[in-house]
């Protein structure tokens, strides 16, 4: 039968051996040579877009790359969806939205944040999503 | 209680009671504006009330766990807690930094990120105020007579709770780089160091309830929580699975995921044979109600639920949609609410001497709470699988599909009110309880 130190040795060694592979895992993926996110195309203006989505806390209603409210639409492929004219209309109106009858937050946005917004979105759509691309709503309509 | 430093617990869970009603409100107003009804947005938009549901969920339950660290901790170390007064200071900046943040996100003032909402200023009086409780529960264990299992298992817990914290502060300029240490705190956390602090208040709940001998139990604790890090710390790699990282974690994340399920099967047949074994009959039966459910609520929630989503070929079409929502609130609520009510449901007797545990409302309280919830999850899960056929098979667009499911909404917003009747029935008894007093000390042979 087990004795309680063989299952603290279960339980420790377990834990460590686990957390290594993590730990190798993660450095593995996150290598150069495994980018998948088109890194060197960070920009200035993206990084100032993704500023503006962080302190609007946009993710608390839209998704992106899947993760948010799921209240409002995934915006990871929006660019390609809506076009930029579209989406700048959004951001930049003084007055509440209102498609389909659920309100966004009227952000108000100037010329240029409304630029940085549309440079983080464009990043972001051209990342490979392991084929999450093709299936996320209703983007995939025109893969198909 | 034996120890008179115990009685810091109840203000804990008093203030935890308090904000659990107030995430209450909050998940009603997001409700309703899902069926449709979204009167408040202009004072409280949905991404207001989605961070203040969601972080008031994070700080009732530290500060459930806090209270019942400084309730079990003097009881296993056979110790007074080292310093009551900074315990105090502790409670109310624990109090003044959550609703500073709630008060925050009512003005855009927050970071854009799930569940860490907390904006990086307020972050940093985070850390010092869980130092500062790592401090008084670390000082008082060395200082202890005794150093059981139980207690290094909850204090393990609670230790790398506070440092798994951390790479959530870490700044990127890149948005997949965020949720990938954003998912190291999140994940982490829920199905890793706090299923230590879930399994702690477990053994000491079942060594007190049951009656089963120590050793036994804490055999079994050890094996359960090293059942949940081999699975756990890989399982990680289900969230990284469509978010831009490579592919390796598809395999990892699968095979870890599908183990996950298992270590909650191992601590809900625990809890169950602990009781069977038991011959000790003890009279606070509520409490053993809200033990024994934690365990099984838990894996049902947090084990079956997630395991319906976390294989990548299935998780391809349910990730980022309410499938998500229907696993989250059951897992939640099985392996942490309850178990933080398990513990306040056995502390406040001993806390306050009055034995109120034999009356029909804190029967019904577990089971309309718990009949609500599962209404709930069966809602939202109704909503995520016909979310998930109209938007990504039928290739419907978003908001079309949000007006047809909005009908489960209003089944969610029935059933979170059997729950919310549930939980007021709940906290009518604490508030009966009444505040800790000296007199309920027991005598020391």
């Amino acid at each position: 039968m087990l004795s309680k130190k063989q299952a603290r040795a279960f339980f420790l060694g377990g834990t460590v051996v686990t957390f290594l592979i993590f730990i190798g895992l993660t450095v593995y993926s996150l290598s150069k040579a495994q980018d998948q996110t088109n890194y060197e195309n960070i920009t200035e203006q993206v990084v100032r877009g993704k500023d503006l989505w962080d302190t609007n806390n946009c993710m608390g209603c839209h998704t992106l790359l899947g993760e948010g409210g799921y209240y409002a639409p995934e915006l990871t492929k929006v660019i390609d969806r809506r076009g930029e004219g579209y989406i700048k209309a959004v951001l930049m109106t003084p007055n509440p939205w209102e498609p389909n009858g659920r309100k966004m937050v009227a952000y108000g946005f100037s010329e240029e944040e409304a630029q940085d917004l549309i440079a983080f979105f464009d990043w972001i759509g051209k990342i490979d999503l392991n084929g999450f691309e093709t299936v996320v709503s209703p983007l995939a309509k025109d893969k198909n | 209680m034996k120890y008179k430093s115990q009685k810091v617990a109840y203000w804990f869970f008093a203030l935890s009671m308090l904000l659990f009603v107030l995430q209450l409100v909050y998940g009603f107003i997001m409700g309703f504006a899902h069926a449709g009804f979204d009167g408040l947005h202009d004072i409280i938009p949905f991404n207001t009330a989605k961070a203040v549901h969601l972080n008031l969920l994070v700080v009732w339950l530290l500060s459930g766990f806090m209270g019942a660290a400084y309730y079990i901790i003097p009881e296993e170390a056979q110790h007074e807690l080292v310093s009551v007064k900074l315990a105090y200071v502790q409670l109310i900046s624990l109090a003044l930094v959550g609703v500073a943040a709630i008060i925050g996100f009512h003005f855009n003032i927050w970071e854009g990120r799930k569940f860490l909402e907390i904006p990086r200023g307020l972050d940093y009086l985070v850390v010092v105020n869980v130092l500062l409780f790592l401090g008084i529960i670390l000082t008082t264990l060395i200082k202890g007579k005794r150093r059981t299992t139980t207690a290094l298992v909850l204090t393990m817990g609670l230790f790398f709770a506070a440092l798994l914290y951390l790479p959530g502060m870490l700044p990127f300029d890149s948005q997949v780089m965020d949720s990938f240490f954003r998912w190291w705190v999140v994940h982490l956390w829920v199905e890793g160091v706090w299923e230590l602090i879930m399994g702690g208040i477990l053994s000491f709940l079942l060594i007190k309830l049951t009656g089963v001998d120590r050793e036994v139990i804490e055999k079994w604790l050890y094996v359960i929580v090293g059942l949940t890090f081999l699975s756990g710390v890989l399982g990680t790699g289900h969230h990284y699975y469509y978010i831009g990282v490579n592919k390796i974690w598809l395999i990892v994340g699968g095979i870890f995921s599908a183990l996950e399920p298992l270590a909650f099967l191992a601590m809900a047949l625990f809890a169950v044979n602990m009781y069977r074994k038991g011959e000790k009959k003890h009279p606070n039966k509520i409490a053993l109600f809200w033990t024994l459910g934690a365990a099984i609520v838990s894996f049902v929630g947090a084990g079956l639920l997630g395991f319906a989503h976390t294989l990548p070929q299935t998780n391809l079409y349910t990730h980022g949609t309410l499938v998500t929502a229907m696993h989250g609130h059951l897992a939640f609520w099985g392996a942490y609410a309850m178990i933080v009510l398990a513990i306040i449901s056995y502390a406040l007797p001993n806390l306050t001497g009055r034995k109120l545990y034999d009356g029909a409302r804190g029967r019904a309280a577990f089971w309309l709470s718990n009949i609500g919830m599962v209404g709930m999850t069966v809602a939202f899960g109704v909503a995520g699988v016909a979310q998930v056929y109209l938007e990504r098979i039928m290739k419907l667009e978003f908001m079309e599909v949000q007006k047809m499911i909005e009908v489960h909404f209003y089944v969610l917003i029935l059933c979170a009110t059997v729950f919310l009747t549930g939980i007021v029935l709940y906290i009518i008894d604490f508030v009966k309880y009444g505040q800790p007093t000296d007199e309920a000390l027991e005598i020391k042979n």
